[in-house]
């Protein structure tokens, strides 16, 4: 029997619903009311929601986990009961090695304290040794890069000053078992690269790492294994690359029962094709396709062919006007959309086609094809992190120098 | 393989239900963060206030005056033969350090609620924190005290060494009530707006203003039951050497101001697991 550093068993939470919201506190006049009127307190023991049910997975010592799923799904309530800072309805958890837990950056920083101060704080706050602070000190602010304003109250600190420092004292906690929540989504390109690239070291380390991200690329050049959330309750458990997948499955299925088709129109087929079948590659055309089926004359439409990044941001918004004559008639539509090599950084997007229709008696209309996902592939150097778009660049560099041994030195690093 | 693992810590995670012991030795591993905290707090509140460390001597002092002027001169309070400036300042002390502890503690978790949602650690080191921050000011209208000793002619006696005593009463007792304060408030969010009536309620009810030997005996005692009756005829009578001892009645006061921490700590401990859900 292999050795686990994280092991849940039927791990579930409830939480008391309160008028639509989530559990709430409540008022001492309210609790007093309600001796009075007892139906009343009947009525709030009704709304009961399960935000995580039977949950059970295992993590190697080791192993870098990663935990995806929608936004509600309960992938952040997995963190803080881990963490401890939630307590548990159900079920069980061990955990073999000390846990640091990182679930935002800069937790109780405060305004008014000097950088160095605040080190020392949030250093104390994340479990760290005042000496095991003290050793590191040097290193963290060299990391962070503020070495000039460690004695200036941080709310003179600019944004990313204020938040490489905040990473800085995290990234040098040292547990056995490490718990990640969403950090890559603050701050600057230049921000994240830095904290994807800490987080990769560590995850090299040989440390546990439980990470949850909506960061497709990150999760899958960082994790080993992954697990899927949804509404609760665990969909998936393996290989991170099965996860993915089976996440974009995920996501596109439930699109589909929100699309808003009616009888007489419908989109089917929607495809992408590149050159391989399952995905296209970052610098290589490709084509996105569907079958339009219209029942009814449909004058004065319009159709877009929309692509989504993981975030749910429109990067692409195609649309085409010249079609309208023939979509006059009922009938069956073959329709094909040809894309340049769009360059996008690889990851998980999506696709989906909609159609606009202002001519109809009733007013306008819109109707939604099924979002498909839309698997990017290719090489990522750490350098093409930085942006959106990772075209293959050709440089080339011309000039006269004034000077011999400049123009040496200035060529020796590029 | 085995035996590495049986080096490394292991905790288990299991709901919680009920009454819940405290975890000392787990208090104690974490005593750096409070000690962090509450020098946090005492930083934070000298960088931020204009007045700084004046507050922490304005607010008794002047207190002392008003008291001084309309208890003292005109209504005429009786205050056991000592000038009743100092005799009114030497209560003042403790109860300022008392009721600031409780406005302190009870929104302790509330404020902090940034940590609490983010990071685990005994949610008791938050409102021991915002106790103990106090006592920096406590210090600091303590000199004053001493000066105004000085300057009304006043020495303390040998029973002064009592005195370390009565400023752990004063501790346990902020802290007790404290605790039930601070729980309260993160399930009830309107306590706080009767932690200012209930100080202020208490504070008549307590022997700041007069003195506790108004009463007779058997009541005296039972008066004891007001933990704070002890901790300021305690104060007068170490510092001021009032010449009657405060007798059976320091007991009671102790007797419940530790149930009170008791039972705090305890009530505390059972709706922390509860804490970052309800904040």
């Amino acid at each position: 029997m292999g050795e686990v550093a994280v092991h849940v068993e039927k791990l579930s939470k409830q939480y008391h619903l309160r008028s639509g919201g989530r559990e709430r506190y409540s008022t001492l006049r309210d609790s007093i009311m309600n001796v009075f009127k007892l139906q009343r307190n009947h009525d709030r023991r009704e709304g009961v929601f399960w935000a995580l049910k039977d949950i059970s997975f295992d993590v190697k010592p080791g192993e870098v986990m990663g935990i995806i799923g929608r936004n509600g799904a309960g992938k952040s309530t997995l963190l803080k009961i881990i963490s401890r800072i939630s307590s548990p309805t159900r079920g069980v958890i061990d955990l073999h090695g000390r846990v640091g837990s990182l679930l935002e950056v800069g937790t109780g920083f405060h305004p008014e304290l000097s950088g160095r101060e605040n080190v020392y704080l949030n250093g104390a706050i994340l479990g760290m040794q005042r000496s095991e602070i003290d050793r590191k000190f040097d290193e963290i602010i060299s990391f962070a890069g503020t070495e000039k304003f460690i004695d200036t109250p941080v709310k003179h600190y600019s944004t990313g000053m204020y938040l490489r420092l905040a990473f800085s004292v995290a990234a040098h906690i040292e547990t056995e078992i490490l718990l990640v929540d969403e950090i890559l989504a603050v701050g600057d390109a230049d921000f994240q690269k830095k904290c994807l690239n800490k987080m990769s070291d560590v995850a090299q380390e040989g440390r546990t790492v439980l990470f949850v991200s909506h960061n497709m690329a990150a999760i899958r050049s960082l994790c080993t294994s992954g697990i899927v959330l949804d509404r609760g309750e665990m969909r998936f458990y393996g290989e991170i690359r099965d996860a993915v997948q089976f996440y974009g499955n995920l996501v596109t299925a439930r699109d589909q029962q929100e699309t808003l088709n009616v009888a007489d129109v419908g989109f089917t087929n929607v495809r992408v094709a590149g050159e391989n079948t399952d995905g296209i590659t970052t610098g290589a055309p490709f084509k996105a396709s569907c079958t339009l089926h219209l029942q009814v004359a449909l004058p004065g439409f319009q159709l877009f062919c929309i692509l989504q990044n993981e975030f749910g941001e429109v990067l692409v918004h195609g649309h085409n006007t010249g079609l309208e004559a023939h979509a006059a008639v009922p009938g069956i539509y073959q329709i094909d959309v040809s894309f340049p090599a769009l360059w996008f950084r690889p990851g998980l997007y999506s696709l989906h086609f909609k159609l606009m229709a202002s001519g109809l008696a009733s007013g306008k209309a819109r109707f939604v094809s099924n979002t498909i996902p839309v698997d990017v592939t290719g090489t990522v150097t750490g350098e093409a992190l930085h942006g959106t778009l990772t075209p293959d660049l050709h440089w080339h560099m011309v000039g006269t120098s004034l000077e011999v041994h400049v123009q040496e030195s200035k060529m020796a690093r590029p | 393989m085995l035996t590495s693992s049986s080096q490394k810590s292991h905790i288990r995670i299991k709901p919680e239900r009920g009454w819940v012991s405290v975890n000392l030795r787990e208090l104690w591993q974490y005593r750096e963060l409070l000690y962090f905290l509450v020098w946090r707090d005492i930083k934070v509140r000298y960088k931020q206030t204009l007045l700084g460390a004046a507050w922490a001597i304005i607010q008794p002092f002047f207190t002392m005056v008003v008291f001084s002027l309309f208890f003292g001169r005109l209504a005429g309070v009786p205050s056991d033969g000592i000038p009743y400036p100092v005799f009114s300042y030497a209560a003042l002390v403790p109860w300022t350090f008392f009721s600031n502890a409780l406005s302190q503690s009870s929104n302790s978790l509330v404020s902090n609620a940034n940590l609490i949602t983010k990071v685990y650690f005994p949610r008791l080191i938050v409102p021991v924190a915002a106790v103990l921050s106090g006592v920096v000011d406590f210090g600091l209208a303590f000199v004053v005290l001493l000066g105004m000793m000085l300057v009304y002619g006043i020495v303390p006696t040998s029973v002064i060494i009592w005195l370390p005593f009565f400023l752990l009463l004063a501790l346990i007792t902020a802290l007790g009530v404290g605790l039930w304060l601070t729980a309260l408030n993160v399930q009830y969010r309107d306590v706080r707006y009767v932690v200012p009536f209930i100080t202020q309620f208490w504070m008549f009810a307590s022997p700041v203003a007069y003195s506790s030997s108004l009463l007779e005996e058997p009541w005296r005692t039972l008066y004891g039951l007001n933990p704070m009756v002890g901790v300021l005829d305690g104060f007068r009578w170490t510092l001021l050497g009032v010449s009657n001892s405060p007798g059976p009645m320091v007991y009671v006061s102790a007797f419940a101001s530790i149930m009170i921490l008791i039972s705090g700590v305890y009530y505390f401990r059972r709706l922390e697991g509860k804490f970052a859900d309800l904040v």
